[in-house]
């Protein structure tokens, strides 16, 4: 059987399984559903979470940080890296808005993970 | 000032404790010497945070905004900005903060303060002293709190998680991460972590290696890198050259501990607060949970530690009193082990890495015994053992029997 | 009369001090971008005895003397000293003789106080020592300091008595008329003058040669160091050192000012090309695990701090060149100040002044009426009384919020030693010992960045650790 290792938690799954006729015939090791979905998403397109920061403007911090609502396929990050470069928001912004929706058209949302109120200086 | 639990650190131990110990009734003090609450996560950008507790995976900002919130709902006062510069066996602590200096009269203590970085001085490389090497949580830091990038070109010595995290932030900020150096022959984080951070941008991890020499009259222009042989010691002739700006150093985390020095025991192995399974130092009236105690893998851990200490430092400040309990002992391919001592009870929450890595072992703890497999020194095993498997012992041994 | 003095190390500075109670015009020109980080940067930190320098040799004129001076010095200048004493420890026959040869040399030499230590006295007094050791020199007028703050103080010191101070330019050449030195030239600009005062540290020779005068040639020797945390800094009560052989004292055991324990040098001779060769080698540090394990049994490196390297400026004789140059007639040469030029330096700084510049060279000096010879240091808030620092916060919040916690120093502290000359990291380390603990900045390093931006109105990417090129951060994350 091959091994593949789930990296959607820190549990880190030991996943194994057995590929019949290019379908999935057989797994074992995963702790969860979401290791099921990594597995496919692994052998069909690769996913991830993409957390970083974008600019804020005015705020008690001079980054907000952010991260996909969902994994993105891995191909995209490039792209996704070049856009948040360019954004510019203002202060304030609440844990859990949304910074951009549906980037790329892949149903992802941008959302912020830190509040960050505006700066009383 | 009097209060009932002064709370010393308001990361992911200290919010979990304070916020424990005011559910269950006491008053309590939280200090903490950052502006804000929230420790280390608050730089934390990335997700991974959160599973356990939550059951869902949240970036480190999440997870204290999740906490630092509820603060504001009891009978909390948040210090920030506020140094604890003594805590005295009177059960006196001298607080210093822009507001002032002034003393604490407290019943118990919960001491929550996490760990600091093995700075690169401790490591005794020869070389010059070049500025551009940082440890990786300054590095974090600098990139994800202050908006600076911190170099060109990047190596990493130390494979541990955080060292892992930061390649993967420097590559997507721009930096080059041209390797990743492990002086053992396995990495020192999650697997999950070599895929996701490593493999996934072509970082490669160099295993069984370490920095020999660093060198820049100024900035730092070139490490020197060899392989070490199973003593670690450099292998002459392996050597080979990296020219990059910037070192970021991911070796270890030590215990903060030097508050509390003369006034608990400390765990000669871990080097953290030597505690019972409820939290409880050797002094009686000091608790401590999180990293000040064990290096832990998860935030998740820490927060339950937390609200642990919380909750049996409350009953303390209301005049409960606990037993010593009997001692946990390090026995056969243990490397760590946390709680020390056993209070009987609850079930015993075990938190354990083993010396080594073991294909199939056995976990022994008194009559009880748990098989498991791929037994890594940087996967902590967490596991609960009831009660009735470790009655009646003098002495609880844990050990990791290999098959 | 205009004065230029070469060099901001500890001879340096203490020799424009010691001008600027005359009437004089001074300015000290320095290459670095801060005072003290030369030879006074990295070294071992001991006010010498002086038993250990040759009867006759310029070592043994200013040792004791200059030891004695520090008592009245550090008051003055509010930097401080421990007289800690010092033992010389025999293990054999042979080294219990040179001990007693040490001894009369001492006494010649006029250093105070000398006895012979047999084992258990020495052993009640320094219970850590090898068990093995047969007897030791106490010498009790010997101590430690900070070498660095002893030339900062200085330096405060001489500015406020009307020194001018230049940082960050290297003397490049002279302007010459006849055996005269009419302006010294730097890298950025140039400066007239009527006398020179040669005290460039390693590189004095280079400046003499520049200037046509005489010179011995230096070459640096490496001494490495290993720094252990204050955890072991009380093991050890006194300078520890080995029996000295012919070339040098041997790799020492000894307390730091602020509590940690420092071990080393280790001594090899360099090439003369050599002279930023500050790095530390892995033999080096071998050789001082090893050797003072050897001092020390209970010695334990997994608390080291840091270790680190200095050079001092070594000549054929082996001995101070102090002297006015007899073909240039209006430059002194303070030069080749290997151990013990720190302890010497106070005495050498005197004596430049009345007996080479005034009596040799005929320099008519009159003493200024208005010389203040008080400096204060920074003042250490954490070692104020409760009630007192209590007070200071309200009036100055900053002196309440901590910034670095290992050493705990404040706010204040390192605003203040902005507003004395820090520009750099290193300038606010070595002038509040911020940074200088265990964790070595981990957290506060980035604090005092922001506030070094602040106070002084840069950008974050233009602020350095030591040196111009050695930035910390480049650009932004998000511009």
């Amino acid at each position: 059987m091959d091994r593949i290792v789930c990296v959607q938690c820190p549990v880190g799954c030991k996943i194994k399984f057995e590929i019949v006729d290019g379908k999935i015939a057989k797994v074992e090791g995963n702790k969860c559903p979401r290791g099921l979905a990594y597995l496919e998403d692994e052998l069909r397109e690769p996913k991830r979470i993409v957390p970083t920061s974008v600019k804020i403007i005015g705020g008690n911090y001079p980054l907000v940080s952010v991260k996909t609502s969902a994994p993105i396929p891995k191909k995209y990050i490039p792209e996704l890296m070049k856009k948040l470069r360019q954004i510019e928001i203002n202060a304030p912004v609440k844990a859990g808005d949304i910074i951009v929706k549906n980037i790329f058209d892949t149903g992802v949302d941008i959302i912020a993970t830190r509040t960050v109120s505006k700066n009383s200086q | 000032m009097k209060t009932d639990v002064l709370v010393i650190g308001a990361g992911a131990a200290g919010m979990a404790a304070a916020l424990s110990a005011a559910k269950n009734g006491a008053r309590v003090i939280l200090t903490d010497r950052d502006e804000r609450a929230g420790g280390i996560l608050n730089q934390c950008i990335h997700n991974g945070f959160g599973l356990h507790y939550f059951k869902e995976e949240l970036t480190g900002p999440e997870y204290a905004e999740r906490f630092s919130t509820l603060l504001e709902n009891y009978q909390i006062t948040l210090l920030t900005d506020c140094h604890v510069h003594n805590v005295k066996p009177d059960r006196k602590a001298v607080l210093v903060s822009p507001k002032g200096v002034f003393e604490v009269e407290t019943k118990s203590i919960v001491y929550t303060a996490g760990a600091r970085e093995r700075p690169f001085g401790t490591l005794m490389i020869p070389g010059d002293r070049p500025s551009g090497i940082f440890t990786a949580g300054v590095a974090q830091k600098y990139m994800n709190i202050e908006n600076r990038i911190i170099g060109k070109r990047a190596l990493i010595l130390g494979s541990g998680d955080i060292g892992m995290i930061m390649a993967r932030r420097l590559t997507l900020e721009g930096v080059e991460v041209v390797a990743v150096i492990e002086r053992l022959p396995y990495s020192g984080g999650l697997l999950r972590n070599v895929i996701q951070c490593l493999e996934d941008y072509n970082i490669p991890l160099y295993l069984s290696s370490t920095v020999v020499e660093v060198r820049g009259k100024e900035r730092l222009e070139e490490v020197v890198v060899a392989q070490v042989d199973n003593n670690y010691r450099p292998i002459p002739g392996t050597e080979r050259i990296f020219k990059v700006d910037t070192l970021v150093l991911s070796v270890g985390l030590i215990p903060q501990v030097e508050l509390l020095w003369g006034l608990v025991q400390l765990d000669p192995i871990s080097k953290g607060v030597s505690c019972s399974n409820i939290g409880q130092s050797s002094s009686e009236w000091i608790f401590s949970a999180g990293n000040c105690t064990v290096v832990y893998d998860l935030v998740d851990y820490v927060t339950m530690e937390g609200e642990k200490a919380g909750k049996y430092a409350a009953h303390y400040a209301k005049g409960e009193r606990f037993e010593t309990g009997v001692p946990i002992e390090i026995g056969e391919n243990v490397g760590v082990i946390f709680p020390r001592r056993y209070v009987s009870g609850e079930d015993l929450v075990l938190y354990i890495r083993s010396k080594k890595p073991i294909e199939g072992a056995t976990l022994v703890v008194g009559n009880f015994e748990r098989r498991f497999e791929d037994v890594m020194p940087s996967e902590m095993i967490r596991i609960k053992i009831p009660s009735q498997k470790i009655m009646g012992f003098e002495r609880i041994v844990v050990s990791l029997k290999e098959e | 009369m205009k004065v230029i003095v070469v060099g901001a190390g500890v001879v340096g500075s203490l020799a424009a001090r010691e001008l600027s109670k005359y009437d004089l015009d001074i300015t000290i020109i320095e290459k670095n971008l801060d005072i003290g980080w030369g030879v006074t940067k990295a070294n071992s930190a001991i006010l010498h005895a002086g038993y250990d320098d040759p009867v006759d040799s310029n070592r043994a004129k200013f040792c004791a003397k200059g030891n004695a001076m520090y008592t009245q010095l550090s008051q003055e200048l509010d930097f401080e000293i421990r007289r800690t004493g010092s033992y010389v420890v025999a293990f054999s026959d042979q080294e219990v003789k040179t001990i007693e040869e040490l001894y009369e040399q001492g006494r010649i030499n006029g250093v105070p106080g000398l006895e012979i230590h047999d084992r258990n006295t020495l052993l009640e007094k320094e219970p850590n020592l090898n068990k093995d050791v047969k007897c030791g020199l106490w010498a009790p007028t010997a101590g430690i300091t900070e070498p660095w703050m002893v030339a900062i103080a200085a330096v405060e010191n001489a500015v406020a008595n009307g020194v001018k101070l230049v940082l960050n330019e290297k003397v490049v050449g002279f302007e010459k008329k006849g055996d005269q030195i009419k302006k010294v030239i730097t890298d950025k600009n140039s400066y007239e003058t009527d006398l020179v005062v040669n005290a460039a540290g390693l590189y004095a020779d280079q400046v003499a040669l520049l200037a046509g005068a005489e010179y011995v040639p230096l070459h640096p020797r490496r001494g490495e160091y290993i720094l252990l945390d204050k955890k072991m800094g009380s093991i050890i009560k006194s300078v520890i050192f080995p029996t000295p052989t012919k070339t040098s004292k041997g790799i020492l055991v000894l307390p730091t000012i602020d509590g940690g324990l420092l071990l080393g040098p280790t001594a090899v001779d360099l090439q003369d090309d050599m002279k930023d060769h500050l790095e530390t080698t892995a033999q080096g540090l071998e050789q001082i695990r090893n050797f003072t394990r050897t001092l020390v049994p209970s010695l334990d490196f997994s608390q080291t701090v840091k270790t680190f390297c200095g050079l001092r400026p070594e000549s054929p004789q082996k001995d101070f060149f102090v002297q006015a140059s007899k073909v240039v007639k209006n430059f002194v040469n303070l030069m080749a100040m290997r151990s013990p030029g720190l302890t010497a330096a106070p005495a050498i700084a005197e004596y430049v002044t009345q007996e080479v510049i005034q009596q040799a060279m005929g320099f008519k000096l009159s003493k200024r009426k208005d010389f203040n010879p008080i400096r204060r240091g920074i003042k250490k808030i954490v070692e104020l009384p409760l009630q007192e620092w209590q007070e200071l916060v309200k009036g100055d919040p900053k002196a309440g919020r901590l910034i670095c916690y290992c050493n705990e120093v404040t706010e204040a502290e390192i605003v203040e030693a902005i507003k004395r000359g820090a520009r750099t990291l290193d300038g606010v380390k070595f002038r509040t010992r911020a940074m200088f603990g265990r964790c070595q900045g981990g957290f506060c390093s980035i604090k005092i960045m922001k506030i070094l931006e602040r106070e002084l109105g840069k950008d974050m990417s233009e602020i350095v650790l030591k040196s111009p090129q050695s930035w910390i951060v480049d650009g932004k994350v998000r511009e």
